[in-house]
């Protein structure tokens, strides 16, 4: 690692000070899963380190409609919560999926947001839940909505003198949910990944639906026309089928060194069908 | 800079620079062997250390970071200067061939015990996925933390 300077501010107004004096020459350091490899491959070389971890936005808290997760919760939190469990489990799954155990016990939902990989997980849950993020600045606080937030291949809407410090979901207990995704290694980040959140109504049609991808664009990416083959309709496997070719007909995925984008296409059609259909059979169940 | 870190039981004040990672702090300033360094992007898990009772990845933690928290490593596993149980179940059924990889293992093994201490064998093959063997002698690193777990169990 190059040498940098390594404040841990106690204070947000410290914190926010610190961003606003030092600018893109400062890193905000959080569960360091992504910042800590780039500073060891010096491919970042901040002057300054600012260590966040100190500040009181680790918890997970509930109200009627939603959960407000505080920008330092961990992935272990939102997989062992009891709450995220009963009020918006498909969080708890999506974290499941994060990385490995280690990489789990320390990253943060705020610095998985902050960094944006575009195969991430919690991008592309944030995305299909509509979260409401909430980001600090020494010019005081602002909201960006998730569909806002992701601006291309790990930039965000953030400014360098802002602080991402609080994520909004809706608590959606009657949704039947589901993550699918496909990675080439156990803890690799995902080729493709899918997360379905639906509802059924009493006359066992699709209510309310959203589906979202990771890895397939430069940001997550939201799968309109895959919602509007759904809502109204029977979820029959034929409908969802019909679904899962509209949102891969909607995708434009790119290629890499190891998927090409026609495989990366292929794959976000059975991985999206296959959510589909667990979400379906669980939304039956809490109905 | 002076942190105070609770080091395998004992708390001690180490001298830590910004820049190294708790690895290097371990292994260069302190000479703790028994954590390794495999990759240095947080993939492997030789460099596994218990964070408060957490694994992490040494070589992914900034050393001041680390200050007023404990880190154990295999070290801190000793049991009145002999082996843990769980490495006397990783002698006893052969599960270490080069050995690079078996701090991290054990670890590991023990963290993922502590919350499940009951798990089937499909539970403890995804708990360990997140760490390498590349002597790839996986089945009996199974079979030790399994007879481990039982053994206990009924003790």
């Amino acid at each position: 690692m190059q040498p940098f300077e390594y404040v841990a501010p106690e204070t947000l107004p410290d914190a926010l000070a610190l961003l606003r004096a030092h600018g893109e020459e400062a890193k905000v350091l959080a569960g360091g899963q992504s910042l800590v490899p780039l500073l060891n491959y010096r491919l970042a070389k901040p002057h300054v380190v600012v260590d966040v971890n100190a500040l009181p936005f680790g918890d997970i808290a509930s109200d009627d409609g939603r959960l407000r997760l505080g920008a330092l919760v961990r992935h272990h939190q939102l997989e062992e919560s009891e709450v995220v469990r009963r009020r918006c489990p498909v969080l708890a799954d999506a974290a499941r999926c994060i990385g490995n155990v280690r990489v789990r016990t320390l990253g943060t939902v705020g610095g998985s947001l902050a960094h944006a990989d575009p195969a991430a997980e919690l991008p592309a849950v944030m995305t299909a839940l509509d979260a409401r993020l909430t980001v600090a600045s020494a010019r005081g606080d602002r909201h960006v909505d998730a569909r806002d937030f992701f601006t291309g291949l790990l930039t965000t809407a953030l400014a360098p003198d802002e602080l991402l410090t609080a994520v909004d979901v809706p608590a959606v207990p009657a949704h039947g949910w589901a993550v699918e995704e496909l990675s080439r290694r156990a803890g690799d980040f995902a080729v493709v990944a899918v997360v379905a959140l639906l509802t059924v109504d009493g006359r066992g049609h699709v209510d309310d639906v959203r589906l979202a991808f990771a890895g397939v664009a430069d940001r997550p990416v939201r799968a309109r026309a895959a919602e509007d083959a759904l809502r109204g309709h029977e979820p029959t496997s034929e409908r969802l089928a019909l679904a899962a070719a509209a949102a891969r007909a909607a995708l434009d995925p790119p290629s890499d060194a190891f998927v090409s984008a026609a495989y990366r296409g292929m794959v976000a059609g059975v991985l999206c069908r296959r959510a589909l259909a667990r979400a379906v059979t669980r939304a039956l169940e809490t109905r | 800079m002076i942190a105070r870190m609770v080091l395998n039981g004992r708390s001690r004040q180490v001298d830590v620079r910004p820049e190294h990672t708790l690895l290097e702090t371990l292994r260069d300033t302190l000479g703790i062997f028994d954590v390794k360094e495999g990759c240095g992007e947080g993939v492997c898990g030789a460099c596994t250390v218990l964070l408060d009772g957490r694994p992490v990845s040494s070589c992914l933690v900034l050393a001041p970071a680390v200050r007023g928290r404990a880190v154990t490593t295999l070290r801190g596993l000793e049991r009145d200067g002999g082996l843990h149980p769980l490495q006397e179940a990783f002698v006893r059924h052969g599960a270490v061939q080069c050995g690079f990889c078996t701090p991290g293992m054990l670890l590991t093994a023990l963290a993922f015990l502590e919350r499940e201490p009951r798990p089937d064998r499909e539970a403890i093959r995804a708990a360990l996925e997140g760490n390498l063997c590349r002597c790839t002698g996986y089945t009996k690193i199974v079979d030790a933390v399994e007879a481990y777990a039982r053994d206990r169990g009924h003790g």
